[in-house]
């Protein structure tokens, strides 16, 4: 009961969201329409990060607590924050094309996302390639946790790179202002977004734990 | 070979180890006391090897605990008073017989290395070839290099896997002379055995494990022989 | 035992089992003059594009060979099961690391230091004058390569499929090493030679960052 009410929360949130993007928040002087996109791009790529930092940490439990919801809530996170990092690699060009007249650009943040997506990728790879949960558990929390450490680095590193062979850059750089209106827009949408990003890792977690119990019984049936 | 310090006993209590869904150990309990000399018995798969790996520290148990002396196998650096025999041989096969002892003797600070190694290399009857890689080593020697580097640090606890695998008639007849030796010098024995009626000699005491549980054990009144099922060869 | 003292015969039995067998040396030479070689069917190499594409080009090969070049680093322990062996016998887990990532290191630096002049005559670029620089740059980035390669190399030779993993998991860990070194490599090689500290100091910080995290998490990659 309590999980359809929270569904119910988060379709209005996200409804709500959609509709100021479109109809609350001011038409963009220099690219119009296809501007709006931004409210889904932004709060996607926050999210996104919130959902890797939430892998992290579990990374972290697992490996000094070694329970397996650690585990459990580490892959959930990690596979809800690529999709929102899709969501990110998929909106930027869909923005960028027509203002642009090209799909990419190698701007630093959307490469920053792009190398965030592969590792990521990565990670769930490795995890299927390892067959028992105990071993497949820590080995992917050490990979996630060195791949978290390495965020920054990658972050940073071409960002500078950036600087020194300027690309054209999406969404506008660090400078450039929002309006207020579009600021409360943007606010909506990361709460709808987060919401659903909370929503999403709960589902994934439980089938996860599902699973795990189901494996318990069966050892327990096992053992008698 | 003397000890390097009083014999170690061994204590587990509940001890469970699980690979995903299959149940290697199922709640195993029992105690060796120091200067035993234990022979374990049971089919493949029965969980000797999986328990002989946790109890030289190198698996964790997924439940459960056990102690070598009076410390917990996994936290501490009591390992390194264990001798361990496993399946595979432990060796650099692109390495001679003296550089792998050598190897071994130096990580484990033992201050006379290359004294140690060739008593050892004297002892397994390996002398004549510790030039030799041990890529170019017969099975059999291999497992008598195996030994030796499990002995390198005077142990206070041994444990075995099968360690007459590769042996011939007078090499078991050594490694039995030899853990006779051991145990006598003072030196707790744990091995697993696959009915080898010479090794079993040794020992003072039998156990058997069928599939994960301890199913027999001859400090409760029943003969060694009849618990380990002894065939002769 | 020491740490060092541990480290340093590890390190003595990892010079020793290489030379014997003169495998991974060999090997790594070769691929690398492949991949420059092939290369240079992709563009001008007589020109200017040598000095604009030479940098990224050498980088490249070196991490695809360091990617093959790293297979073996515990793939070899597990052969005959010496990984327990070392373990029981060393007294601290990171030993075992640290001798391993001193050899990779000093195997790739080696391989790299021949390689340069190769690279040097077949693309027309002059090395010579910049050479301890260049050498220092190629050290600080080997070292990052095999940081994070000897922890990837653990991880992966715990999964299925561990050749096409290692790479898959480390290339996209050594972004930042990878814009690092370009970046101060390039530098030194334009018309006017610049040692750019920045880039040097950024890839001591990625060698920093991920030999802390090895050492504190690298013992629970040996686990069984």
């Amino acid at each position: 009961m309590k999980r359809n009410v929270f569904a119910l929360l988060v379709v209005l949130l996200l409804g709500w969201a959609a509709y100021a993007s479109f109809f609350v928040a001011p038409t963009e002087n220099t690219m119009g329409v296809i501007q709006r996109i931004f409210y889904l791009h932004m709060p996607s790529a926050i999210v996104a990060f919130c959902a890797f930092l939430t892998t992290f940490v579990a990374n972290l439990l697992y490996v000094f607590r070694r329970q397996n919801r650690w585990d459990w809530l580490a892959v959930s996170s990690a596979e809800v924050g690529l999709a929102f990092i899709t969501v990110v690699l998929i909106t930027g060009p869909i923005w960028a094309h027509p203002v642009w007249g090209i799909w990419w650009t190698w701007d630093a943040r959307l490469t920053s996302t792009f190398v965030l997506w592969l590792l990521y990728v990565s990670y769930l790879l490795l995890r299927t390639l390892i067959e028992d949960p105990h071993r497949r558990a820590l080995a992917s929390a050490v990979y996630g946790i060195f791949a978290f450490l390495d965020v920054p680095l990658v972050h940073m590193s071409i960002r500078w790179w950036r600087t020194q062979h300027p690309q054209p850059v999406l969404m506008g750089g660090p400078g450039t202002g929002l309006d207020s209106q579009m600021k409360i827009v943007l606010l909506y949408s990361f709460i709808a977004l987060l919401s659903l990003m909370i929503f999403l890792v709960r589902q994934r977690y439980e089938l996860e734990a599902l699973r795990g119990q189901a494996d318990a019984l069966r050892r327990e049936a096992e053992a008698a | 070979m003397t000890s390097a310090g009083a014999p170690l006993g061994l204590r587990c209590n509940n001890l469970e180890k699980r690979f995903g869904n299959f149940m290697a150990l199922r709640r195993i309990s029992f105690e060796i006391v120091p200067g035993e000399a234990v022979a374990l018995a049971g089919h493949n798969g029965s969980g000797k090897t999986t328990f002989l790996r946790i109890a030289a520290g190198l698996s964790r148990p997924t439940a459960g605990s056990l102690h070598v002396g009076s410390e917990d196998i996994i936290t501490t650096a009591v390992r390194m008073r264990i001798g361990f025999v496993a399946h595979q041989t432990m060796l650099y096969d692109e390495l001679t017989a003296e550089e792998n002892l050598l190897l071994f003797a130096r990580l484990q600070g033992i201050a006379t290395a290359a004294q140690r190694a060739s008593e050892l290399l004297q002892e397994t009857g390996l002398i004549d070839r510790r030039r030799s890689l041990v890529r170019t080593f017969s099975r059999g020697m291999r497992q008598r290099l195996t030994i030796a580097r499990a002995l390198l640090h005077a142990p206070a606890l041994l444990l075995f896997d099968e360690p007459g695998t590769g042996l011939d008639a007078p090499g078991i007849s050594w490694l039995a002379a030899t853990l006779l030796r051991v145990r006598d010098a003072g030196c707790t024995i744990l091995m697993s055995l696959h009915g080898q009626a010479e090794l079993a000699a040794v020992a003072t005491r039998a156990m058997r494990l069928e599939a994960g549980s301890l199913a027999a054990d001859s400090s409760s009144g029943e003969s060694i022989e009849s618990v380990l099922r002894v065939r002769e060869r | 035992m020491s740490l060092l003292q541990t480290t340093a015969t590890l390190f003595n039995k990892e010079l020793r089992t290489e030379l014997r067998s003169r495998e991974l040396i060999t090997t790594t030479i070769v691929f690398i003059v492949l991949v420059i070689v092939l290369f240079s069917f992709t563009f001008d190499p007589g020109s200017s594009e040598s000095r604009r594409f030479g940098p990224g080009l050498l980088w490249l090969a070196f991490l695809f060979a360091a990617s093959l070049m790293l297979q073996p680093c515990f793939l070899r322990e597990q052969l005959n099961d010496t990984l327990s062996a070392l373990r029981m016998a060393s007294p601290d887990p990171f030993a075992i690391f640290l001798a391993k990532l001193a050899a990779n290191t000093m195997f790739l630096l080696l391989t790299e230091l021949m390689m340069l002049p190769v690279f040097a005559v077949l693309y027309n670029v002059p090395v010579w004058h910049v050479l301890p620089q260049l050498a220092l740059v190629l050290f600080a980035g080997s070292v990052g390569i095999c940081v994070a390669g000897t922890a990837v190399a653990a991880i992966s030779a715990q999964a299925r499929m561990r050749e096409l993993l290692l790479p898959l998991l480390l290339l996209p860990l050594l972004t930042p090493v990878l814009i690092a070194s370009t970046e101060a490599t390039a530098a030194l090689l334009a018309d006017k030679p610049e040692l750019r500290l920045d880039w040097l100091g950024f890839l001591a910080a990625f060698d920093l960052v991920f030999l802390t995290a090895l050492w504190l998490f690298g013992e629970f990659l040996l686990e069984e």
